[in-house]
Formats: structure tokens, sequence, C-alpha cells
């Protein structure tokens, strides 16, 4: 892998651009591999780059139905945070943006990992009792994560509508400072780059139809569009085709998958310096580098595949846009689309070994697994190096269905009285 | 006064009304029926923006929507800026103002210019490559100055003053477009008598007929033709004609989002009119004619200010007689570029000469071209542009090679011929199939009620557009069950301009370098070249990479050629390379016009309890309980919140208090086997409990967590009136509905929302009795009769009431439920007894600590459905002799039934007078490093009053056990000392509620 | 916005009158309180979530109240059929 920098690009400026190289290899698929990452989104790219880098597997191939980083990775609207608030999520999460920190250098990319702040509203008492448990549990857990009231989260951000008399006024915010954004295709992109250049094959157009096992249960390979490819490990890390995926294995997973929308405004000068989101008004949106406000919106109510969802969910969405930043009403949406996220019952991912031996399977991110792509690869990889999960993954485990060990966020968070 | 480039009898404006405008504060005269864009080149202004990247001067490309250079922020008053307008779309109006984008300090002037100087630097994606070192100089250095760089126009500051409306509508026959296709296709579906609506985003119908002049259809004009049909759909009862109107969105089942902008050509402001219109219809049956967009030529420099589209050149000449130059060239590689070189020619301007990159073409036009006298150089390429804010020559070679001559022009229009516009059918998840003998990507599977006609479905020749739309139109309306009507007759054409052909991507023998694909993004041929050569091999790959077609003209110019640019390199069949998807929006679309009128108070319904307006008049403030305002304490003059709760906490406890208990949710389950329904999902027992008497009820999720409380009685045999929490009762309702309806079909049960129906007037504290005694009629309310949980009908003031002695205070207490509309007029009477014993009004905030006090939980805060009926300690509640109830089973799954799961206990704090913070963790062990081990955190904590201490709730791991023990709450400036409780803080026995 | 047949009301109505609920055909188990650990964890936790026909519940919320069944395709969300509940999964034919 040739280096990325200034003076590479001062090089290559005088020629014209001719001497860069294939950032990834478009290789045809080998007869083997040691082990087999079903999807080549953010988070089964970061296994295969630390399956090479921290386990010394080289042998891996990440096989993708489309083209790379094309599902939710190039879809979602980049928010890192990791304020969550059990012992295993802010773990994982933390351990992710503790990886966010380095990763541009990690992997030569410029992935524009930027901790511009994570402020997260607070619109009634039962908020800011929730937010206050959290960031009780963040500040013992060493996660950063403080309260602002209505006037410091207006100072943060400016555009911020405190007006006491809104219909659902801001009471306070919590403020996570290491939060904030990154460039989603770069990180898919630096993540093939860097495992490519250890030896991992990323073979795109490639469609699994299959699982193939033996006898005796073990997985032997993946039937694909170009043809079986044996593997002594599979890694699913198939986001919202989980279930297809798993039930070619034959097992079933607690998980539903719901369209979930998000559009962005046309650029404009720097106004938004921060991220906020609101999980009671329902708006979260930041500004990128390129000047566009990024906006998320929520999922439709009935699971599809079709990756596109109802218009009064991004009408609802704007409502709380414009109510919260009034300024914004004149902007334009230039761009909306729609992802297929994989949701469990607690809102937990899964990162887990199966009933099945050698298939693993990293799911269930829900509306918000780009933050935890670092993070989930790196316990993923050794999840499937080691068969047996590393202590940050160990209680994202399948069984806990079985067992009602959840870990349920949303519970957590949930509204009533 | 005549503009410069007005061009006298040319065009329809005809003798318009003057209207006057400013661009960046310099002022102009246009024309009432001008664009933007056409009042400034009647002015001879071309330089209008600057480039994102490269801040390279840009003019006017179009004279459409795809416009991606000349975007202007309109700034009607401080509170009325809106940026990234297109010129080339604004209608001008008397004193409109307009100012450029992008640059800095001036237009003409641009210091960002010197992006242009780095470009060799700037290739696609180079800032993924750099600006990793050192580490925190992408933060603090490289992100801010990428950012402040970035952006086109200033974002509004402030609130916008305007508001929007919202329509929904149903049609039989949707036409989308409203050029010869659509309007014809509109009419043979009206004349059945099928309701129609045909869109156009323009202020006129005409489509591409505003910039032809050789068309006749049924003898007349094509535009003039145009407009009759208009007429005659709009004055037809049937059929609606909406203009400015954009279809932007394609969804499931025939659903069409419109915006209709409502004032944007008029001089405001309007108070009295939305100014944009959303309207979401849904139609049986959707045509699509809407049309072709021309690309322009690639090669180097062709992006200078004057360099535009023959099509937008022809528009502006013909529609409103403005010449684009004195001088212009012409460079295609297709015929329809001859006809606005024959209009100009016509009309005076000179045509310096046309280049064509086709060896040998042959028609009818270009004979007419020649005929007039015009230079034409056939094989030739323009190999670049010279000029620097506006072109002044074009550079020009023989394709095959050879000397270069610059011939001086002062514009250049540029075909490379047209692209169907397929959005709305892509959008509507129809597939495309790529036509290899036109290059051209045209609707191939329908998978909606759909049809495509015209350029869009890849028509060119007029007679046969018109005979496909009419027939279409017919078709939809006959197929959304229209039977009336007889076929009308297709309309005939006169006279017509055809032609097919084009090209994609780079010339032969052409540079790359500088030659724009995405103006606005300025993304270059060589870019795409650089994508590829990195691995970006999936055109989506290339589109992120280098920004091609992300701009907000969507690609509409750019696309097709990017495509070719790529699938050429790749070596791979252009269909095989992909297409990226088209994205709603067709066209951006203000937020406002999605939001409507969903803005403050009309952003969420809110929902006010009978009682509100006393609260309201008496000083209470409110809280938010989702769409509830609930009062939530009632200040005396110069009380804060702590002074009156501890007041009002003291008043219930000596005298008595009153409370809007309205919000609670409430159900009647009613029948004959109401009882058995209420064993299946409560975890209490509900056979034996007799009428007139009440039981606080615990109801599970089928996975054994608490889901919901509340005092439930019994009226009658078969009727039981429930309460739930405020923020449960719709939820609730629903989960009894959904295990009624689907899982015990066979109970003879009805289940009724009585939310709000009852209004409820809490009375608390030992006088409550006798306040309310001398209002109750025909209810012995004595303890004997009326024992604490007990229900009896009867009146109150003379109203129906159902009246609980209960209480969720410890204290003595009836519930009083009365019809709502009643409930004010019970409350003051209850009220003015209750003056006459020194009672207080109370609210929310009193009745948690009250409740507190009690070690009585509220589901949501005390618990946050993890928690089972043991941890909360109400096991009592969970009847042990039951055969089965919603979440029996749940509730002993391993986990659920482990030692040392969190439980409710009471905490106390050493010192007593600090109040824990709620959600505060708790640790065992204060002195461990971070992260700590937390074993349960603070659920509720207030002042008692009551009690002289703080109190508090929490759940910690193994609590019940930990009882008598110490442990600590860490908070970020000192360690509080607690010792665990049981939850009860006053009256352990529960003697007062008794009385 | 879907448009969804509510079989009670016969009547196309749009989706936001409906509330999701799940998918259906899942009974509660009759002797709920005997099955093992894994058992409740299939028929609580466990779901098809397929990618082509789904059958799943909704209810009719602001509207006639019941519940009833669909039979949808997740990839187009085209509705095949909507049925009462309580009916059997009906026979999609060459459709499905």
């Amino acid at each position: 892998m040739r280096k990325y920098s200034a003076f590479a690009i001062a090089r290559e400026a005088f020629r014209g651009h001719k001497g860069w190289e294939q950032q990834w290899r478009s290789p045809e698929p080998k007869a083997e591999y040691d082990v087999v990452i079903i999807g080549a989104g953010g988070h089964g790219l970061a296994t295969a780059y630390y399956l090479a880098s921290e386990h010394g597997i080289t042998n891996v191939a990440v096989v993708e139905k489309g083209w790379l980083g094309g599902g939710n990775t190039g879809r979602n609207t980049t928010i890192i945070r990791s304020n969550y608030l059990y012992d295993e999520s802010a773990g994982i999460y933390d351990h992710a943006v503790k990886l966010w920190e380095n990763l541009s250098q990690e992997l030569n990319y410029n992935v524009m990992y930027s901790p511009r702040g994570v402020m997260m509203l607070a619109h009634n008492i039962h908020d800011v009792q929730v937010f206050k448990r959290h960031i009780h549990a963040n500040r013992l857990n060493g996660v950063d994560n403080e309260w602002l009231t209505p006037e410091q989260a207006k100072e943060f951000c400016p555009p911020l509508n405190i007006d006491k008399n809104a219909r659902y006024p801001v009471l306070g915010a919590a403020l996570q400072r290491r939060g904030g954004t990154a460039r989603h295709d770069a990180v898919a992109w630096g993540y093939a780059r860097a495992a490519s250049a250890r030896g991992v094959d990323i073979i795109q157009n490639c469609e699994v139809t299959g699982i193939r096992r033996a006898p005796a249960g073990h997985v032997e390979g993946v039937e694909t569009t170009r043809g079986f490819i044996k593997a002594k490990k599979i890694g699913v890390v198939a986001a919202g085709h989980t279930s297809v995926i798993m039930q070619m294995a034959g097992v079933r997973v607690p998980l539903e998958s719901y369209p979930l929308q998000a559009l962005v405004s046309e650029p404009v000068k720097p106004v938004f310096p921060c991220v906020v989101m609101s999980n009671t008004v329902h708006a979260y949106i930041s500004q990128s580098d390129k000047g566009e406000l990024v906006i998320g919106a929520g999922t439709d109510q009935y699971t599809s595949y079709s990756q596109t969802g109802g218009l009064h969910i991004l009408e609802h969405t704007l409502d709380a846009i414009c109510e919260m930043f009034p300024m914004f009403t004149r902007m334009k949406m230039l761009r909306s689309w729609g992802g297929i996220v994989d949701v469990t019952p607690d809102r937990s991912p899964i990162l887990s070994k199966t009933p099945v031996p050698g298939l693993y399977v990293n799911c269930g991110w829900g509306t918000g697994g780009f933050k935890a792509t670092p993070g989930s690869g790196n316990v993923f990889a050794h999840t499937i190096a080691r068969d047996e999960p590393h202590p940050i993954n160990a209680g994202f485990s399948l069984d806990r269905f079985r067992t009602g060990r959840l870990i349920d966020e949303a519970a957590a968070a949930a509204v009533a009285h | 006064m005549t503009a410069p480039f007005r061009i006298a009898g040319k065009g329809r404006l005809g003798s318009a009304a003057v209207a006057r405008f400013t661009f960046d504060g310099k002022s102009y005269a246009g024309l009432q029926g001008d664009t933007l864009a056409s009042a400034l080149l009647a002015n001879g202004v071309h330089l209008v923006g600057r480039s994102f990247k490269y801040h390279r001067p840009r003019g006017f490309l179009s004279a459409g929507v795809e416009e991606p250079n000349a975007l202007v922020g309109i700034e009607r008053d401080a509170a009325r800026k809106t940026p990234n307008i297109r010129a080339t779309v604004q209608e001008l109006y008397d004193g409109l103002q307009a100012v450029s984008q992008n640059r800095w300090p001036s237009l003409s002037f641009d210091i960002g210019a010197v992006n242009n100087l780095g470009s060799p630097f700037f290739s696609a994606g180079f800032y993924y490559k750099t600006f990793m070192w050192p580490k925190a100089a992408w933060k603090h250095l490289y992100e801010p100055f990428i950012r402040s760089a970035a952006g086109l126009g200033v974002a509004p500051d402030k609130a916008d003053p305007d508001h929007y409306a919202a329509r929904y509508e149903h049609c039989d026959v949707l036409v989308i477009g409203g050029g010869v296709a659509g309007l014809a296709a509109a009419l043979s579906a009206a004349e059945t008598g099928a309701r129609v609506i045909i869109v156009d985003e323009q202020a006129t119908v005409g489509g591409t007929l505003k910039a032809e002049t050789g068309t006749k259809i049924d003898g007349k004009d094509g535009w003039a033709w145009a407009q009759d049909v208009a007429n005659r759909l709009a004055a037809m009862d049937n059929v609606r004609v909406l203009t400015r109107t954009t279809a932007f969105g394609y969804h499931a089942q025939n659903m069409v989002a419109l915006v209709e902008r409502v004032t944007e050509h008029l001089p405001g402001p309007l108070p009295e009119l939305p100014r944009e219109r959303l309207w979401q219809v849904r139609a049986k049956q959707v045509v699509l004619a809407t049309g072709s967009i021309e690309r322009h030529m690639v090669f180097p420099d062709n992006d200078r200010p004057g360099i535009m589209l023959a099509s937008a050149g022809r528009t502006y000449l013909n529609h409103y007689g403005v010449a684009v130059g004195r001088n212009v060239g012409i460079y295609t590689s297709n015929d329809s570029a001859y006809y606005a070189a024959v209009d100009l020619k016509k009309a005076g301007v000179n045509v310096a000469a046309i280049i064509d990159v086709r060896d040998n073409p042959q028609s009818a036009i270009i004979d007419e071209a020649r005929s007039l006298g015009i230079t034409i150089k056939t094989g030739h390429v323009v190999a670049g542009s010279t000029g620097r804010l506006r072109i002044t020559g074009m550079i020009v070679k023989p394709k095959a090679g050879g000397p270069t001559q610059t011939i001086g022009v002062d514009a250049l229009l540029t075909s490379a011929g047209w692209t169907p516009s397929v959005h709305m059918f892509s959008q509507s998840r129809g597939k495309l199939a790529y036509d290899e003998a036109t290059q051209r990507f045209l609707p191939g599977t329908y998978v909606q009620a759909c049809a495509s006609v015209g350029a869009c479905n890849g028509t060119d020749d007029l007679a046969a557009v018109l005979a496909e739309a009419s027939s279409a139109g017919l078709s939809a309306a006959r197929a959304a069950g229209v039977e009336g009507g007889a076929a009308a007759a297709t309309p005939q054409a006169s006279a017509s301009e055809s032609w097919t052909g084009g090209m994609l991507g780079v010339p032969q023998g052409v540079e790359d370098k500088k030659a724009f694909v995405d103006f606005q993004n300025d993304v270059t041929a060589k870019d795409i070249a650089q994508a590829v050569r990195e691995g970006m091999h999936s055109i989506e790959h290339v589109k992120r990479f280098t920004t091609n077609g992300m701009a907000t003209d969507q690609g509409k110019t750019s696309n097709m050629h990017g495509l070719a640019i790529a699938a050429e390199l790749l070596g791979k069949p252009l269909p095989q390379v992909g297409l990226t998807t088209f994205r709603q929006p067709y066209t951006p679309v203000t937020f406002g016009a999605i939001a409507g009128h969903a803005r403050g108070k009309l952003f969420d319904p809110t929902r006010r309890t009978a009682m509100h307006s006393w609260a309201e008049e008496h000083g209470a403030v409110f809280e938010d309980v989702g769409q509830w305002k609930r009062a939530w304490y009632f200040p005396k003059a110069g009380e804060d919140m702590h002074a009156a709760v501890n007041r009002e906490c003291q008043t219930v406890r000596k005298t008595a208090g009153i409370f809007d208990a309205s919000t609670l949710g409430k159900i009647e389950v009613v029948g004959p086997d109401a009882a058995a329904f209420m064993e299946l999902l409560y975890t209490n027992p509900w056979q034996k409990l007799e009428p007139g008497r009440c039981r606080y009820g615990i109801m599970l999720r089928e996975d054994g967590f608490i889901y919901d409380d509340g005092v439930v009685g019994r009226l009658s045999q078969d009727r039981f009136h429930v309460t739930t929490t405020t923020g449960g009762a719709a939820r609730v309702l629903h989960h009894m509905e959904d295990y009624l309806q689907t899982e015990f079909p066979h109970l003879n049960v009805y289940l009724t929302s009585i939310s709000e129906q009852w209004a409820v007037i809490a009375v608390q504290g030992p006088k409550s009795r006798d306040i309310i005694a001398p209002l109750v009629e025909g209810i012995d309310i004595s303890d004997e009769a009326m024992p604490h949980m007990s229900v009896r009908e009867g009146k109150i003031c003379g109203v129906p009431t159902r009246l609980f002695r209960m209480s969720f205070t410890g204290e003595r207490g009836f519930e009083i439920n009365v019809p709502a509309d009643y409930g004010r007029a019970v409350w003051e009477a209850v009220w003015a007894e209750g003056q006459k014993h020194g009672a207080c009004a109370y609210g929310t905030e009193t009745m948690h600590v009250l409740r507190a006090e009690k070690g009585y939980i509220i589901v949501g805060q005390d618990t946050d459905g993890t928690v089972t009926p043991d941890d909360a300690a109400l096991s009592w509640a969970v009847g042990k002799a039951k055969k089965d109830f919603v979440g029996i089973r749940g509730m002993k799954r391993p986990d659920l039934v482990r030692p040392g799961r969190k439980q409710l206990v009471g905490l106390k704090t050493k010192n007593p007078s600090i109040v824990l913070e709620e959600g505060a963790q708790i640790v065992a062990d204060p002195n461990q490093p971070v992260p700590m081990k937390m074993v349960g955190h603070v659920t509720s904590a207030y002042w008692s009053a009551n009690c002289g201490h703080s109190i508090a709730l929490a759940l910690v791991e193994g609590g019940r056990d930990r009882i008598g023990q110490t442990l600590y709450v860490p908070m970020p400036d000192k360690t509080i000392e607690v010792e665990v409780t049981g939850t009860i803080f006053f009256d352990e026995k529960g003697e007062r509620l008794n009385g | 916005m879907l448009l969804i047949r509510c079989p009670y009301c016969e009547k196309d109505l749009p989706e936001v009158e409906f509330r999701h609920a799940g998918e259906a055909h899942l009974v509660r188990p009759s002797n709920i309180t005997e099955i093992s650990d894994e058992e409740f964890e299939a028929y609580f936790f466990l779901r098809q979530n397929p990618k082509g026909i789904v059958f799943e519940r909704w209810r009719h919320v602001h509207g006639c109240g019941r519940f009833f069944n669909a039979a949808r395709d997740t990839v187009s969300d085209k509705f095949l059929t909507t049925y009462k509940a309580g009916e059997p999964k009906p026979a999609l034919g060459e459709s499905a």
C-alpha cells in the first residue's frame, strides 16, 4: 500500500494524478478461505481488517452482493457517541470512540472523525431524569457526558430555539464533547484499502445464496452467485439482510428489518456547529463539511426491504427541525433516501457465536450502528479468531433472549407516567 | 427603456410591464414574465455565480430547473432570505433583490478563486489522503478551513415569518408534465369525464414548446395550442391544472407528492397566502410526461460564463426575446442546436460558426443553416475556450487532429443530445432499460399503475408523441374505471421540429483537463478517470468519490456523461457500470412546505383537562406529560417551587389537598367475562373482588416486566373501571384489545376508553371526607360504609359521579370522577368547601413527593421496562394461585429470577439535608477507580418536609438484603453517604389511610 | 404512505389510520406456563422477518379498532391481501 500524504498529493499533482494505485484489489474469489465475511459494509470490512491486523488471519474474503459501503454505511447520518446507559453499551461504544480517535492515522485514510459534540435535548421532566441517569452512569464508567442548561445548550448550538413557550421547550441537554461525526464513505473505503493491502479479498457483486453445512453441523462455505466458496468460519455482517442470510444456515434470529430515512439540505455556509438529537420531538441534525444539513428521520412502522419509506415520516422529522430551528424553514431538502435497519427486541446489537459451529453473527445495530463500526469490527474479529467473545461483547450474545438478560437501552429511556 | 440584449419584436412577453430589480445591489429593469435569468441576460449580465470548489466564474447554463451554476440568494426582507435559488426558475417581480453567492469580497473579484490555481492538488478525493498530521489539526485547523470554504449560499438567520399549506387529493389520472405529451394525455383523459390533475413546474404549460418556433398542432403555433389546451382543461369541472407545481416524490401505491409555489413569483409579503403548498395526491393512474433535458458538451474550460445549452439560448430568444450574445458560436453533436443557430441568425444575431463533431451530418435544418450563410465545421471539436469572466473565443480543431483556431464569440451554445427525464419513473421503482441505439435509459418494467409518454419515453416524433399521449390518457381513464365519454380526437401535428442523437462523454481528440462534467461541484472528466483508476468501479463509488451528480441539480446534465466516461475507461458496456439511484426530490423542496402548519402551537396537539383553566387562573406552573399539560405546582406570591411544594405537602397531610387527576387513563372493561379477562391481563386475582371494591392492579408484558399499574374499581359483577398511568392510556388499551381480539376472543368483553369522559378530582388528607360530605348525594361515605379501596356511584353537586375511596398519598382520600363537562364546576364547589378547611390545590410535584413518602411507585420513573413485580417489591400483587396471566411465563425466565437483581429500596442520606439527584448512580466502594462497579441508581428523590429529611427510592442490586447498610453516591464534587432503608418513609403502618 | 384495506370496514384507507402489530399467526401457547425457555424465546422473540411475502398484523386503530392480518411483499411494500383475524393464512397462488 503506497502511503497517502500531502507529499504524495503534490507528486501526483505534477503528473496529472496518473500514479495513484487502486485503493483495493478486485480479485476473483479463491476456492477457500479461513474466514468469509458476508457483507462489505463498515462493520464487515472492519472485521476483516482487524482479523488481518490483530489476529494474523489474512486468508479472508469479504463478499458483498452490491458495492462495498453501499448499505447502511453509506446511508446513515454518521453520528458518533458513546454516552449509553448500560455498562455493556458504554463499553462497546466507547471502545469504538477510542478507535475513532486514531482511525485516520491507523488506516492512513482521512475518515474525518470530527468530535464536535453531540447534544441530546431534554424536553420534559422524564427526559431530564433519564439523561441525568445516563450522565451519572457515564461519569462512573469514564465516558464523558455533561449536563447543559438551556442557555448553555444555545451557546453551544446558536440556532437552537430555547423559547420557554415552545410547544416542547428545551429543559436542558446532555452533551458528549467527544461525540461527533465522520465521513461514512471514507470509513468503508479506508478499511477496504487497509484490509486489501493486508491480503483480504473484497469480492463485490457476489451475492450469497446459501450456507453449506457439514452433516455434523459445522459450516463448510458459502454458495454465491460467483460459485461456491469454501470457508472454515463465516461471519455474517449483513445488517438488514441478516435474517435472510441466517435463515440459509437454519438459524432464526430475533430481528425485524425496518425502513429508516434520512435527508440532506442544499449546502450552505457553516451555520450548525455540532450534532443535535432530540428523541422526544424526533429530530437528528448536523452539518456536513460540504455544508449540507444532514437530518435523520424515524423508522416506518412496518418491516420492509424496499429502502423507501413514507413521506409522512419525513414530514414528522421536518416538523421537528423547523420547530427546534425556525430559521431553517426556508432551507430546501436536496436528497432523501432510505436504508434497512435490523432491530432487536432490546435495541442492542448481537455480536455472538451461534448454535452453528463456525458461524458468527454481528447484527441488530438498529438505527445507530455507524458509530460502533471500529469497535464492532474489532471485537467481532476477536470473537471469530478465538471462537469466544471479547469481554467487551460478551453481553451481546444471542442467548440473552433465552435467559432474559437483555441490555435494554430503549426500555431505559421509555416514556411513561 | 430597452435592455440592450432584448430584441424588439421577438419573444412572447410582448408589451409586458417593466419590473425593476437589483442584483448585487445594482439596479436593472426587466419585464413581467421574465425569469431573473432572462432579465439579467437582457441586460448583458452573464457572470452570476462562483463554483463550489474552485470558485470559478459561472454564468447561466440553462433556462430551467437543471441549472447548476446560476444560484443566487433572494432577499425579500431580513427574515425572508432564501439561498440557492435558480435564477433560471425564479420569476421576476417588481422589487426583486438578488445577491450572488460563494464569493468574497465580490463576484468579479473572489479571493476563493485561488483554489482554481491550486486545483491540481484538489483532485477528486484529495481530502481522504491528507490533513491527517498532526492529529489534532483536523479538528482545529483543516476542518474549520474546509467548512468555511464549502457551502453555497448563506442560511437564513431569522425565524421564517411565512406559512405553508397542505392538501390531500385523490384523482383518476395524474399527469406529470404540461408539455405537448402531457397536455394531449390530460385532454384525452379529461374528455372521458375522469378526474384529472395535470401539473407543470413552470409558470405556464408548454414545456419545450417554449423554445420552439417550428411546431404546429391542429394548425396552430405550438405554444398557442398549448395555452388553448390548458385553458380548455382549466374550464372543465373534472380537471385541475396546477402550474408552478413540481411533482417531486413518487411513493408506493401511486401517491405522488407535489409542491406548489404560491407566492414566490409575486412581490410581497402576502400574509394571507401560503408561500408554498404541499399536495399529496393519490392517483388511480399516473401519466408521466416529464420530457427530456439537454446535455452540454464536455471540453476544457467549458464552464465560462456565456457558454450555455443550445436549448437555453433558443428559449431566451424565442420566449423572452433576449439574445444571449451578439456573436454566438454553436458546438453540437446533434441537430437540435442547428435550430438555435437558425433562429438566432434570423433574429439578426451573428452566428460565428457551428462546430459539429459529426463527420457528415445530413438534414433539412443543417441545409437551412447552411443556406443562411452560417459557417459549419463538421468533424471538428471545441478544444477549449478563452476569456475570464465571459467567454471571448472558442478554440476549434479537427477531431482527427490538426491545427487549432480560435474563433471569437461572446456566447457559445452547446448540445450533446437529450436525456429523457426518467426520475419519476425510477422513483416509482420501475426498472430502466438501456437503449443502445440512442444511448439512453428509458422506462422498462413498470411496477405501479403508470405510463410514460413523449420525450421521457424516448418518443421523438411529434405525431407519434401526440398519438401515444392521447392513447395513454384514454387508457389511464379507462383503467381508472371511468367508462363515460368518447375518445377525443388525437391532436394532429401540422409541422414539427425533430432530431435524435447526440453523444456522451468527452469527444475524441479533446483533453479531459478542466472539462467539466458536473459544473456546480467542479467535477471534470479527469476526476472521473482518476476515480476509476483508484478502483472505483461501481458508478455509486465514482459518484461518491468525485461528488459527480451530488450538487443541487442532482446531476440532471452530468450523470450520463459521468457514466459514459467511467464505462469507457472500465471497458464495460454502459448499463453494466450501473446507473445511480434517482433520489427524491426531483428538485429541492422547501422544508417548510413539507412541515406545513405543524409549527408552534400546532406542532403537536395540546391536551388540557376540564380544570385546566382554573389552574391557570390560580397561577399554576405546568409541566408537559406526553401531550398533556399538567399543573406542576401552585406557587403563592413570593414562593419558589421548593417553598410551594413544601407548603402543599404539609397542607395535604395536615388538612387536605385537591389535585387534578384527570389525565390518568381510564378504561371500562364490561361484559359477562370481564373478571376472567382482568385475571388474564393483570397479575392480581379479580374473580373474588366484590362489586364496590377496588384493587391496585399490575399489568405485565408477556416478558414478565411491569408494563403499567393503576387502581381498578369493580362497579358491578360485569363492569370494571380500570385506571392506567397518564402516558400508558393508549398503549394499555391497545394491549388489552390485542389480547381480547386475537388471543382470548372467546371472552365476551367490551373495552371502552373513558379517559376523556371523566374528569377526576382527588381530595386527599385528613379533612377530605369533611370537604366532600356536603356535596355528595346518595352515597354513605362513612369509613364503615365506604372503607379505603371502595367505589360508589351516586351524585355530587347534582351530577353523576363515580366516587372512589382511594389514596396515592397515604392519607384518607377520595377521587371524584364526574362527566368532564362538569369538571370545573364540581372542582370549584370542592375548592370552596376545601377553603373552609384550609385545604390547598396541589400539583404533580407534590403528588410525587407524597407518594414517595409512602413508597408508592411511578411506573416509568421507578421502573423502566426491566423491572419485575418482585424487583419492585410488589410480589404481593401477583396472584399465587393463578394458572395464567400475561407475563406469567416471562417472569420465570432464568435472568428474571436470579439472585442479585436490582430491587426497589429506600435511601436516606446520612446528611438529612442533602437531596439526591434522580438518576444518580450508587456504588458500594467509593474509592475504586473508574470504571466503577455501579450497584444501582436513584429513581426518585425529594425533600420531604413532612419527614424533615430527604427521601429517595432506588433500584439496588440485592437491595432488600442491604437494608441497614451504607452505600455511596459519587457526585462530581462530592460523595454522598446513604443508608439503605425500606421504601416507606411516613406512617409506616398505614394508619392514616383510614382516617 | 401505504394504502391499506381494512377487511372489516371494506375500504382502502391511508396508513396513518393503522398501527402495525408485528408478525401474524403467532399463537400464544395455551400451556404457556409449561413451555421451556427456548420455546418462550421462539414464541416471543424470534421472527421470520422475510424478504418477500410477510404475514403481518395491523390494527385499524383510528377507525374500527379491529386487528386484522395482511400478506404483503416486503420488497415492493405491495399488499397481496388483507383478511380478518382468526382466518387462516390465504393461499396466494401465482402472485406469491
